[in-house]
């Protein structure tokens, strides 16, 4: 039989090719034979991706497969990699290192359109719909039907709108305006989107985040049937309980790189909690502070109203104090109400909250950020580019925005001064800088968040509140600012951070307080805590 | 001393020299920038020159200041606005407005039929209530922007007709004219040798000099344009500050309208019309960011005296006024093709 020769000559070349192409180890070739050989249930497999941001690893060697008709689950703490890498396969980020296989073909897509054309939708947490314009007119956006006028084909787009909104059992009109939709029924009309261009791939990022139970119960429908239609279903959720109802297969992330993947079958909630979080602690714990503490911001039943759902209530009587020179750490998932609960203690949210709030035994009442600092009270907000600084500026005014009232010799600004300041906290927390006169946005991450820190060290405040204050800077950077913390409440400030980094969290604070969904759910001595604990207590019962 | 610091200080001294260089780049880039508007006005003024003999002269050169300095009044509040990311549409119309109230007091007085009074007007008196209703409009302007969040552009455009029909209603549609002497002093008049609306002019680009460079409110100016929700953050009260700026706006808008009444010996009831566009023009011109955060006020003076040469320039040479318009809209694109190109590599 000349044929069969022939064949497996063939068929060595292009492993062969493959080889040389990409110059990848052993592993490479079985996945690459694992392809040809069960072509039929899986759909895409991602190999070795890499992704980095201007230096920073956010996914290492990751890999995953996708299989017809099921659904899988990514599983991970918040930064493990989820969204990137859901970015990666959906065309957001068309620069990765690796390779996606999607129904055979290597694929790469340079814009989200090409994703979504060969079949991969993303419905994102934020949902991307117009809000004044009709369902059918958000589902056909961008590809609109026309007649052989050139005019648009309202009655064929209405009509197939009709039919998809059938299919999922959503009872509206297709006239109606997105924004009269409940948030649930507009997830659907995204689903109905992906659906009508055939998607294969449906990636659903924390679908349920912002719906109630009952909406929860129909979109569980949708999935199953979409499952029965063989799609593959790619559900990213921070809810472990739904996981196990609708999940065929999961993957867990980890510091952007693959932990485990597998059946969801035989899983429990005990063994993924520890896969999400088994890493050994590399950070030095501090010798934890003195006992004896005097109280310097005290909280009582702090509530905070949702700015649109007046019954609603994003912080629920939360109480805690924190003492001088005490690190208290806050742990929780996203949508913990963490950082809300910083914006209400530093006067953000003046008419929508309740409760009582003491600095040094006496009550205060803040109506907006400045009587909040003239209380000693200071922020370090999460996104510095966006809340800390004003990149356009450079250092000094940066550093001395907060302070220019001591800045001023009848009633200018004395230049002088300002340098000083502004050199006296780029030696203290050794910011490097080639000047004071450097606009912000020219400094690296960590630099820059040392100038956001300074500038609030400047107004000489009593209590720090410390959002995600290592967000997106690399690693030495980050020990710095730990040690810079750790001096900082040696010296006696009351010091609160926001961290979704558990290591962080454990090897900074005092004392550990846990949220989720705007409860305190735990509050632990660090001697205490241990990741599954605190993980535990994060993680939202309801779903 | 451990490995591990040794490690760190030796990276802080790499760090260190590697933001240098980038730094020294902009630098000059920013100085290239600086000067590029000075080479433009030179070019201009040379290219005029050679065209035509009567553009070097001492007395056209006073015309062009004096024809410039309504304009540098208004652009200097615009710049003041469009740092905090605004944009103020109604000093056109506010300029006619404070024109015309000077001139009807000054001539006809106040009277308050209701309560049988008649208040006489001193000439400092009218032009201080022409100041004053300038500042309560912009005021009223910073008001609605701050308190409501109507959007700047909604806000002053409303303005922007309010203050026109009230000029009309104030001047029944007729111009306001004979002034005296002594108010026409101020348009028409010369002091050291200079005329007295470039002094005026000339002391407002100085103070706001100061004021955007040397003081806390120019200072916050520029933080909120350059990000209001970190301004917001570091305790700056930015309603406050945005109707102190609109009310300056609308203050210069108003010596703006007393220079015009003054030079006229006239208010005209459709003084001022685009006048805005105008000084939006300058400011752009001047390099300064409509998005906010960014400019200078001597870069507006720069661009209100590139409009103003190209202005006389075209006079001088006899080109139709339809074709001036033409020309320095081709101008203002090309101002701000230029900006971007240069801000790109940031």
């Amino acid at each position: 039989m000349p044929i069969l020769p022939g064949f497996l000559k063939l068929l060595s070349e292009i492993e062969n090719r493959h080889f040389m192409l990409t110059e990848l180890p052993a592993s490479k070739k079985s996945c690459v034979l694992c392809l040809i050989k069960k072509p039929t249930y899986i759909v895409l497999v991602a190999e070795n991706i890499t992704k980095r941001f201007s230096g920073v690893v956010a996914l290492d060697q990751v890999n995953m497969e996708l299989h017809f008709g099921k659904v899988t689950a990514i599983i991970g703490e918040n930064g493990a990699g989820k969204s990137t890498l859901m970015k990666i396969l959906s065309g957001v980020y068309p620069d990765y290192e690796g390779r996606i296989v999607y129904k055979g073909n290597t694929v790469s897509f340079s814009n989200p359109r090409e994703a979504q054309e060969s079949g991969i939708a993303i419905i994102h947490q934020e949902l991307n719909l117009i809000p004044y314009l009709s369902i059918t007119e958000n589902i056909f956006l961008g590809r609109e039907l026309e007649t052989a006028w050139g005019t648009l084909d309202a009655k064929a787009m209405r009509h197939q709108t009709e039919k998809l909104l059938r299919k999922l059992k959503l009872d509206v009109a297709p006239d109606t305006l997105v924004h009269e939709l409940k948030v649930g029924q507009q997830q659907v009309v995204e689903i109905a989107k992906a659906l009508l261009l055939d998607s294969e791939v449906i990636i659903m990022d924390e679908p349920t985040s912002a719906i109630s139970e009952s909406e929860v119960e129909v979109l569980f429908e949708i999935i199953n049937d979409l499952r029965r239609e063989n799609k593959a279903i790619v559900y990213i959720s921070h809810k472990l309980d739904e996981l196990f109802k609708i999940a065929d297969r999961y993957i867990v992330l980890r510091d952007g790189k693959t932990i485990e993947s597998g059946d969801m079958a035989g899983m429990t909630h005990d063994r993924i909690i520890q896969k999400m979080v088994g890493r050994g602690i590399t950070l030095m714990r501090k010798t934890p502070c003195c006992k004896q503490k005097q109280e310097v911001l005290k909280v009582e039943d702090l509530c905070l109203k949702h700015p649109t759902r007046p019954q609603e209530n994003l912080l629920k009587n939360v109480s805690f104090s924190l003492g001088r020179g005490e690190i208290v750490g806050i742990f929780g998932l996203m949508g913990a109400g963490r950082t809300e609960l910083l914006e209400t203690i530093f006067g953000l949210h003046g008419k929508q909250i309740s409760g009582r709030m003491c600095v040094e035994q006496q009550e205060v009442h803040f109506k907006s950020p400045a009587y909040a600092i003239k209380s000693g009270i200071a922020l370090v907000p999460e996104d510095r580019k966006k809340d800390g600084l004003v990149l356009g500026l450079d250092v000094k005014t940066n550093i001395c925005l907060t302070t220019l009232e001591s800045m001023e010799d009848m009633g200018m600004l004395n230049d002088s001064k300002e340098c000083n300041l502004a050199d006296k906290y780029i030696e203290e927390l050794r910011i490097k800088t080639s000047s004071s006169a450097q606009a912000a946005k020219n400094l690296s991450g960590g630099n820059q968040q040392k100038i956001v820190i300074a500038k609030w060290l400047a107004t000489k405040p009593k209590v720090l509140l410390l959002d995600e204050p290592t967000r997106g800077i690399d690693i030495n950077a980050k020990n710095e600012i730990y040690k810079l913390i750790q001096a900082l409440a040696d010296a006696g400030l009351g010091i609160i951070v926001v961290s979704s980094e558990l290591p962080e969290i454990l090897a900074l604070s005092d004392r550990i307080l846990v949220m989720a969904e705007g409860c305190l759910t735990a509050e632990l001595p660090v001697d205490e805590a241990t990741e599954d604990s605190i993980l535990k207590a994060a993680i939202p019962k309801t779903i | 001393m451990s490995p591990e610091v040794y490690m760190e200080e030796k990276k802080e001294k790499k760090g260190t020299s590697s933001t240098k260089a980038p730094a020294g780049a902009t630098q000059y880039k920013q100085h290239l920038v600086k000067f590029q508007s000075l080479i433009a006005l030179f070019m201009l003024c040379l290219v005029i020159g050679l065209l035509s003999d009567k553009f070097f002269t001492v007395a056209n050169g006073w015309n062009v200041m004096r024809q410039i300095s309504v304009n540098i009044c208004i652009s200097v509040g615009m710049t003041l606005v469009v740092l905090t990311a605004g944009i103020d549409l109604s000093v056109g119309s506010i300029l006619a407005l404070c024109g015309a109230i000077t001139a009807g007091l000054l001539k006809f007085g106040l009277e308050i039929p209701a309560l049988d009074m008649f208040i006489g007007f001193t000439v400092l008196g009218a032009i201080l209530a022409g100041m004053l209703t300038g500042t309560a409009l912009g005021a009223f302007n910073g008001w609605t922007i701050t308190k409501f969040k109507v959007p700047p552009f909604v806000a002053t455009l409303a303005m922007l007709t309010i203050a026109r029909g009230l000029t009309m209603l104030w001047t029944e549609g007729f111009p306001i004219s004979n002034l005296g002497e002594t108010f026409s002093y101020l348009g028409t008049g010369w002091f050291l040798g200079i005329p007295l609306p470039v002094w005026i002019s000339g002391i407002i680009v100085l103070a706001a000099v100061i004021v955007t460079k040397k003081t806390r409110l120019g200072r916050y100016i520029y933080a909120i344009g350059g990000n209001e929700s970190a301004a917001r953050l570091s305790g700056i009260n930015i309603n406050r500050i945005k109707i102190i700026v609109y009310s300056i706006a609308g203050g210069l808008a108003a010596i703006g309208g007393l220079i015009v009444t003054s030079r006229l010996d006239s208010a005209q009831p459709n003084a001022g019309m685009s006048y805005e566009l105008d000084a939006i023009a300058a400011v752009v011109i001047g390099g300064t960011s409509l998005s906010g955060g960014r400019g200078t006020i001597m870069g507006t003076v720069l661009g209100a005296i590139i409009i103003g040469v190209l202005n006389n320039g075209l006079v001088l040479l006899d080109v139709s006024p339809f074709w001036q318009q033409v020309v320095k809209g081709f101008v203002i694109l090309l101002a701000v093709i230029i900006d971007k190109a240069n801000s790109k590599g940031e």
